[in-house]
């Protein structure tokens, strides 16, 4: 089936199963790796992209349900050669241990702050309850978006 | 996990739709339920008929009353919705509380009342709003009360080739307390158990308690005798106690690896004890 969407500005066209999920067009044909799999079933969360504004979890829809869309993952925060905020913040704050979790993450961190730019903590654990960090490294995933809200980057 | 191959359709009106299910299509609305299952190949439609595309079924209007909620209205919009929370803030309460906010995001009202899972959230809301769920099918639509919809375990009374067009509340009157509380299911966010309740005060005295229970047994049911024992009660600590000790009489509770038949019947008292104090609170 005959598709289109647009992934990080750029147009594509392709020609998919009604059955191949979002994540595995984004990773095994669009060739973006930066959405991860984890669990496939939709309760870990590292492979958050948006759609259409909205944070989803791609391996939780099929192409065919994205025709149409505008798609932003991972690879499309950068603009310019320049961190997104929360990619920034990630950095500084030491966000990350083994970064598995952490595209997920960031864009579901992104999310929290598009829609509240300036969250609680409880807010902000809220926001992330749909993405899972085995290494268990939360509390400095809570400052990376608190240091992302205090540089204004939230919408 | 890949799926079994299916034809995809995804029309743009109802009437399509209709037609495309009356030859053996499967509804796919947001499809946090059905996808995941298909991934499992627990579901293995051949045809889906996606209702995404029809774009009047997404919609939250208020008219006579009573709020209606278009079927594939997200979770995350009845969540935020300022007409939802300002007129039916339990409705909205209950939205909140489903899965996480990516599944909030692409999870539609009318696809979880049509799952029917036996925690889902929603169920127990729409059963404490005595809500109404309408019902589109090939001869036209018909009606059904919450209380009639939930059949069993991921069944309802829709018939084959049958979708839920739409969800219809009652606007919360003056002196009206609601809550929503659960025990989620740490990974899944579903409901160990989750307690609705509405409550209305007159006078001193609970003159209207409506109590929805989920994750408890096969579906989101209306605790009758905890309501009656609370109605015309002056809603005192100690009436709230003995009704809630009621909100499992009668019900063959679900066991577990998360939770045994018992603990659940605990918790269920426990949770309604505390949501009929916070609702009560507030009428």
């Amino acid at each position: 089936m005959k598709i289109n969407l647009t992934i990080n500005g750029k147009k594509y066209s392709p020609d998919v199963e009604p059955r191949l999920l979002l994540i595995h067009y984004l990773r095994d044909v669009a060739g973006l790796t930066g959405a991860h799999i984890g669990c496939e079933t939709s309760l870990c969360g590292a492979c958050t992209i948006e759609v259409n504004g909205k944070s989803v979890k791609s391996c939780g829809m099929f192409a065919v349900q994205a025709d149409g869309a505008d798609v932003l993952t991972i690879e499309g925060l950068a603009q310019d050669g320049k961190l997104h905020a929360m990619q920034e913040a990630f950095w500084n704050q030491h966000g990350l241990q083994c970064g598995f979790c952490t595209p997920g993450m960031i864009m579901a961190c992104k999310a929290i702050l598009d829609h509240n730019p300036n969250p609680s903590d409880d807010e902000i654990r809220h926001g992330i309850e749909g993405n899972l960090c085995r290494c268990t490294g939360y509390q400095h995933i809570v400052n990376s978006v608190k240091a992302a809200a205090a540089v204004g980057a939230g919408r | 996990m890949i799926p079994q191959t299916f034809e995809y359709t995804a029309p743009k009106t109802l009437d399509e739709a209709m037609a495309l299910l009356a030859s053996g299509g499967k509804p796919l609305a947001g499809g946090m339920s059905l996808i995941p299952m298909m991934k499992l190949r627990l579901a293995t439609p051949e045809h889906l008929v996606d209702l995404g595309r029809i774009k009047d079924l997404d919609y939250i209007r208020e008219a006579a009353g009573e709020l209606h909620i278009g079927a594939t209205t997200t979770h995350y919009s009845v969540e935020s919705s300022a007409l939802v929370r300002g007129k039916c803030p339990l409705l909205s309460a209950a939205a909140g509380a489903i899965g996480d906010p990516q599944i909030r995001n692409v999870g539609t009202m009318g696809g979880s009342v049509a799952h029917a899972d036996p925690a889902a959230d929603y169920p127990a809301a729409l059963q404490a709003l005595e809500a109404k769920i309408v019902i589109r099918g090939a001869k036209g639509e018909r009606t059904v009360s919450a209380a009639d919809f939930f059949v069993d375990a991921f069944t309802t009374s829709l018939e084959s080739g049958e979708v839920v067009r739409e969800v219809v509340v009652p606007v919360e009157q003056a002196g009206t307390g609601t809550s929503y509380l659960k025990m989620p299911q740490p990974a899944s966010g579903f409901a160990i158990v989750g307690v609705a309740v509405r409550v209305q005060r007159s006078g001193g005295k609970i003159t209207l308690a409506r109590i929805g229970v989920t994750g408890l047994s096969n579906i989101g049911y209306r605790a009758w005798a905890a309501e009656k024992a609370l109605e015309g009660s002056a809603g005192s600590a100690d009436d709230i106690t003995k009704a809630a000790a009621l909100v499992a009489q009668g019900i063959d509770a679900n066991s577990d690896l998360h939770a045994s038949a018992d603990y659940r019947r605990h918790l269920a008292s426990v949770y309604a004890a505390r949501a009929i104090t916070a609702a009560a609170s507030k009428a």
